[in-house]
């Protein structure tokens, strides 16, 4: 059983969105998560991954466990050195429904987990980054 | 790459799909789906999704083309067997899977495309 | 290995019953049958340590990797005192009192060397008091989970989801509705739906006092959820006040159906499940 605490994985390819949702699952069995958490965390994370990679041109998936105020919790980091976000504002707007927004599927994200933190700037790259507490 | 085996019972054509499907997995689902729809002349399609523990955006998107390919083909599709979990993930994420039927099980999913069938063919 | 390690690891080992008994008479426990559960628990706290000192642990950071099995035990420890409803302060105790003992032992090995045995016990005491730290947070935790874990079925107890009929389920909501709760119902009633593969759940919502907008959405995102499954809902138990807040407030029932009772309610679900009831005059 691995006693690590965080983590490295790259997204530069298809299969390694497939290997984020597995370390993601993984991840929070380590961390006992519900079964509903551990499917909004994985899902999300795929999201973000693929967003990495198509839009991005590759990046990587940072993990950590954190703890704030005795609670546990997984944070990931999706990090690329892509184009950025123009709009973010347009980025933030849900538009799956209206057809809107920019399709990186960021607030459907936001939702899924508790704590979530975009920085971009054009030109030098994107993070997003998300926590799911127990 | 693998590709999701298609099997064909009478007029339905049946998808289970059991592993964790890389994208272009997906896209090829599609493909070969449109393809196979057009070919046979199957009037329903029936996707069992019940081993899937994770449908993001992009399996969500795939599931309402091939509806939407499948209504253009003369087509009924049924998504089977959606688990509670990522049927709370698919709503609170936004997708609203507009214009896909499902069902609980692949017994009501085979019920719901023989009534389909039968309204389509009472048209005529 | 270090001098530190070698000699701690020696205290330990050298006279580990002596230890053990030294550490527990430090307790100050009387009572057999708990000193005996005690000893079964500092044994396992003294292997895990012992282990780890053989493999070069840390003694500065009980994060390092050679701790794993000693922060296993602790949490171990800290989950099963918690579950019986000990304090924080009394596993953190226990653990502290095991300096006394350690202590003696390496003053009797590097007694010719004062340095030494300074480095040695300054060292053992960083050690300890971080494993007793680990305790009380680890404590915090099982606790918080503990507490987390009683809500949680005291909740499915209070929303029982009933088979009203082959393929009919129900779910009385009874009380405020808040986020959490909904959710609970929510997961509930889903499985219930996916275990028992029925098509058609009511809702009830008599037993609801108000319904604001956070609260329909709530239900909304409820019924979402059976319908992306390839169930429907009814929801039943919509009194006139909280049919006009509903209105008022511009809610979108997005066509689910509504029904003033639950005997309505069941009365529309046998129908649109093909059942016809007929009474014998």
């Amino acid at each position: 059983m691995s006693t690590e605490t965080s983590g490295t994985l790259p997204l530069a390819s298809e299969q390694n969105i497939v290997a984020s949702r597995q370390l993601v699952r993984t991840l929070c069995l380590q961390l006992k998560f519900s079964l509903v958490d551990q499917t909004k965390m994985i899902t999300a994370a795929s999201e973000l991954s693929r967003n990495t990679l198509v839009h991005g041109g590759g990046g990587h998936m940072r993990w950590e466990f954190v703890e704030r105020n005795g609670k546990r919790g997984l944070q990931l980091h999706f990090e690329d050195q892509g184009p950025g976000i123009k709009d973010m504002g347009l980025a933030l707007t849900d538009g799956w429904t209206s057809g809107g927004g920019m399709g990186l599927g960021l607030p459907g994200s936001k939702r899924l987990v508790n704590d979530f933190e975009v920085h971009s700037e054009p030109g030098l790259g994107t993070r997003v980054s998300i926590t799911r507490w127990k | 790459m693998e590709r999701i085996p298609i099997l064909r019972m009478g007029s339905v054509l049946l998808v289970t799909i059991q592993v964790d499907m890389q994208d272009q997995t997906a896209m090829a689902l599609q493909e070969d789906l449109a393809e196979k729809i057009a070919k046979t002349g199957a009037s329903g399609v029936l996707i069992d999704i019940s081993a899937l523990e994770i449908v993001d955006s992009f399996v969500g998107r795939m599931l309402a083309s091939i509806s939407g390919i499948a209504r253009i083909l003369s087509a009924t599709t049924v998504v089977v067997g959606m688990q509670p979990a990522v049927a709370i993930t698919l709503v609170e994420l936004g997708l609203s899977l507009e214009g896909v039927r499902t069902a609980l099980n692949v017994e009501r999913g085979v019920q719901l495309l023989e009534r389909a069938r039968r309204g389509a063919s009472l048209e005529h | 290995m270090k001098r530190e390690q070698a000699a701690l690891l020696s205290s330990l080992g050298a006279g580990e019953g002596h230890v053990i008994d030294a550490w527990l008479d430090g307790t100050g426990v009387t009572d057999s049958a708990v000193r005996r559960s005690m000893t079964v628990e500092a044994k396992e706290i003294a292997k895990a340590l012992g282990d780890g000192l053989a493999a070069e642990g840390d003694l500065a950071s009980l994060q390092h990797g050679g701790w794993a099995e000693l922060r296993h035990v602790l949490e171990t420890l800290s989950s099963s005192r918690a579950a019986r409803g000990q304090t924080a302060g009394d596993t953190s105790r226990f653990i502290l009192a095991l300096k006394k003992p350690l202590f003696a032992g390496l003053q009797q090995q590097l007694a010719a060397d004062p340095a030494a045995l300074m480095d040695a016990i300054w060292a053992t005491t960083t050690l300890i008091d971080q494993a007793a730290q680990y305790t009380v947070s680890t404590f915090q935790q099982a606790r918080e989970e503990l507490i987390k874990r009683q809500q949680e079925e005291l909740l499915e107890l209070s929303t029982p989801v009933i088979k009203l009929w082959d393929g009919v389920l129900a779910v009385p909501m009874i009380g405020v509705l808040d986020s959490n709760r909904t959710q609970i119902v929510m997961e509930t009633l889903l499985q219930s739906i996916a275990d028992t593969e029925s098509a058609l759940a009511i809702i009830d919502i008599t037993g609801v006092p108000t319904v604001d907008t956070l609260v329909a959405q709530h239900l909304l995102k409820t019924v979402s959820a059976i319908r992306l499954m390839g169930a429907d809902c009814i929801i039943s138990g919509i009194r006139p006040q909280i049919a006009q807040t509903i209105v008022h407030l511009g809610i979108d029932l997005q066509g689910i159906t509504t029904k003033a009772t639950l005997a309505d309610a069941l009365s529309l679900a046998l129908s649109r499940s093909g059942w016809r009831i007929t009474r014998e005059a």
